[in-house]
């Protein structure tokens, strides 16, 4: 019985350090290439250089792109904080007709996957001459994050006393007021927390951005997914030099996410 | 006064100045996710040419566009199945342990990531010149590099990397929400491992599992960046996602990729009510409480 547990624990660890060894494995092998000079029948590159990070600094526009992504992402992360937490203020207080309806509706763009509602979208947009532009990115990005914010939102609202916020209405706090001085720093952590995470997604959300972007309004992932489906027209390490830049761009904001949330709540959504 | 009492009337049903925020939220959501789906159904039925079927026509007579429905089914269905078989044992295990974070932690960067970067990066891993072939043949596992990449394996492998993590920690999160008292109730009264996780811990857990079959079925259903970069686009790995990019960018139709998207959304949605219901089969009744 007892060397039944442990030949068990045994295989499920294993399993888990495989699949940990893979998935690191896999990242070194980019950061590596982005690093090597010459890399062909060996374990480690010939030498090392940082030249492939110049090159795409210069040939992929690195420059452009990255200022189009902090454009994109900031829009969406503001736009959607705007939108999303007052609208989980009322879902949380207020009980009205419709509110099924409502958080049915606010759960569907995050149930169906981007390329599915991404291609109707995108014609949409198109017909309003908004795909192509960053405002087309920024408004397709912002159909899942608007209810990610909400529901994420709507615990961290019930949580705090409605008797706060009636002694400020007592003393004659208006609405604009009791947001401003009242709820947003009692609201501070869960918002974080939430644009956070939208703007983790947000960098990394492929599917909408490709849809929507132009030429001139292609974040970071999108540009990296053209490069390399381009391979070929320029070298593998500097496709791999971008690949680490983007890397770099998402992990660093997820670390500094995983400082206010949990990591099972990327996945779960939304309760605490 | 009127004014007054409808006012009155109106809060008593939940509706005040506070309800109003919720608007420009629903507001957006129709104009950008409503609309656009209805459109595009629209759409779907208006084709460049003939009756309003003959999208629907087209891609049901054409085996170059409906065997993308089965090459995906090919490659989700396996990936989806593996990914919550293998979540299940890993999550009872992970359960029992008290510093969790650092696992999860690993296991949320894949999903950070995005299938874009794994692409890339199992490109080089997997790759002819990569460090899992050079394992294989430096330690004379097979003769010469065996090909991972730009065919059937390469996507399943990215959608294992990016998918194992998603059911993982959706799986571990259900798993949690079941109250241990109850195993412990079975083991008082004599039930084994084995027996309290086919009776007690399983039937708890499956309303959850159907969840996140459905999620992660739908995931693997819409595989698009890893299936062009990774795998064969123009043969096994040509699923539908792809079908419907190149209806709408490259030949710029439209109203055939509307309706490749309806379909999408369509098999989509039978599989994913079938699990639901198979879910109503299985198991009634209050599952894992809270959590979740």
């Amino acid at each position: 019985m007892r060397t039944g547990t442990r030949i068990w624990a045994t295989a499920v660890w294993t399993l888990v350090g495989f699949f940990i060894v893979n998935l690191l494995g896999m990242i070194a092998s980019v950061v590596v290439n982005s690093l090597g000079t010459r890399w062909f029948a060996t374990w480690l590159p010939a030498g090392y250089t940082t030249r492939w990070y110049l090159l795409a600094w210069n040939e992929f526009h690195l420059p452009d792109i990255l200022i189009v992504t902090v454009e994109a992402v900031g829009a969406v992360v503001l736009l959607s904080g705007l939108i999303g937490v007052p609208a989980a203020y009322a879902m949380a207080r207020r009980d009205f007709p419709g509110k099924r309806a409502a958080m049915l509706l606010f759960l569907l763009p995050l149930l169906v996957p981007p390329i599915t509602y991404g291609i109707p979208l995108a014609t949409v947009l198109y017909q309003a001459h908004l795909a192509g532009t960053i405002w087309g990115v920024i408004l397709a990005n912002l159909v899942p994050t608007v209810p990610f914010v909400v529901l994420i939102m709507i615990p961290f609202v019930e949580q705090i006393d409605p008797r706060v916020e009636a002694a400020a209405r007592v003393f004659g706090a208006r609405m604009g007021r009791l947001f401003l001085q009242i709820l947003v720093p009692l609201l501070l952590p869960g918002i974080l927390a939430a644009l956070l995470l939208v703007l983790v997604r947000t960098v990394a959300m492929f599917e909408l951005t490709f849809l929507t972007a132009g030429p001139t309004s292609q974040t970071l992932v999108v540009a990296l997914y053209y490069a390399v489906f381009a391979a070929g027209v320029r070298p593998g390490q500097s496709i791999d030099a971008m690949a680490v830049v983007y890397m770099v761009t998402t992990l660093v904001w997820l670390l500094i996410a995983l400082r206010f949330v949990n990591p099972t709540q990327i996945v779960t959504r939304s309760k605490r | 006064m009127h004014r007054a009492s409808l006012r009155l009337r109106l809060r008593q049903r939940g509706l005040d100045s506070v309800t109003l925020l919720v608007l420009p939220c629903v507001l957006f959501v129709l104009a950008l996710f409503v609309y656009p789906f209805l459109y595009g159904l629209f759409l779907s039925f208006t084709p460049k040419d003939g009756g309003a079927f003959a999208n629907y026509i087209t891609f049901f007579a054409d085996p170059y566009l409906y065997d993308t429905i089965g090459t995906t089914l090919l490659i989700a269905i396996p990936a989806t199945l593996l990914n919550v078989v293998l979540s299940i044992p890993v999550a009872m295990r992970v359960r029992l342990m008290r510093r969790q974070r650092l696992l999860t932690t690993i296991l949320v960067i894949p999903i950070t990531l995005g299938t874009v970067l794994i692409a890339e990066g199992l490109l080089t891993y997997l790759g002819p010149r990569g460090w899992v072939n050079r394992v294989l043949v430096d330690f004379g596992i097979t003769d010469s590099p065996i090909r991972l990449i730009h065919n059937y394996w390469g996507v399943m492998l990215s959608l294992v990397i990016s998918g194992f993590p998603f059911t993982f920690l959706l799986t571990l999160s259900y798993v949690t929400g079941i109250d241990p008292s109850l195993e412990r109730a079975g083991a008082i009264l004599g039930a084994r491992a084995r027996e309290r996780f086919w009776r007690i811990v399983l039937p708890l857990l499956a309303p959850g599992l159907a969840v996140t079959l459905a999620l992660a079925f739908v995931q693997a259903f819409s595989v698009f960046p890893s299936a062009v970069l990774l795998g064969a686009p123009a043969g096994p790995t040509r699923v539908i996602s792809i079908a419907a990019y190149q209806a709408a960018f490259e030949q710029y139709d439209y109203s055939m990729a509307s309706a490749i998207a309806m379909i999408m959304a369509a098999t989509q949605v039978v599989i994913v009510v079938a699990l639901l219901a198979a879910r109503g089969l299985v198991f009634r009744g209050p599952a894992s409480s809270g959590k979740g």
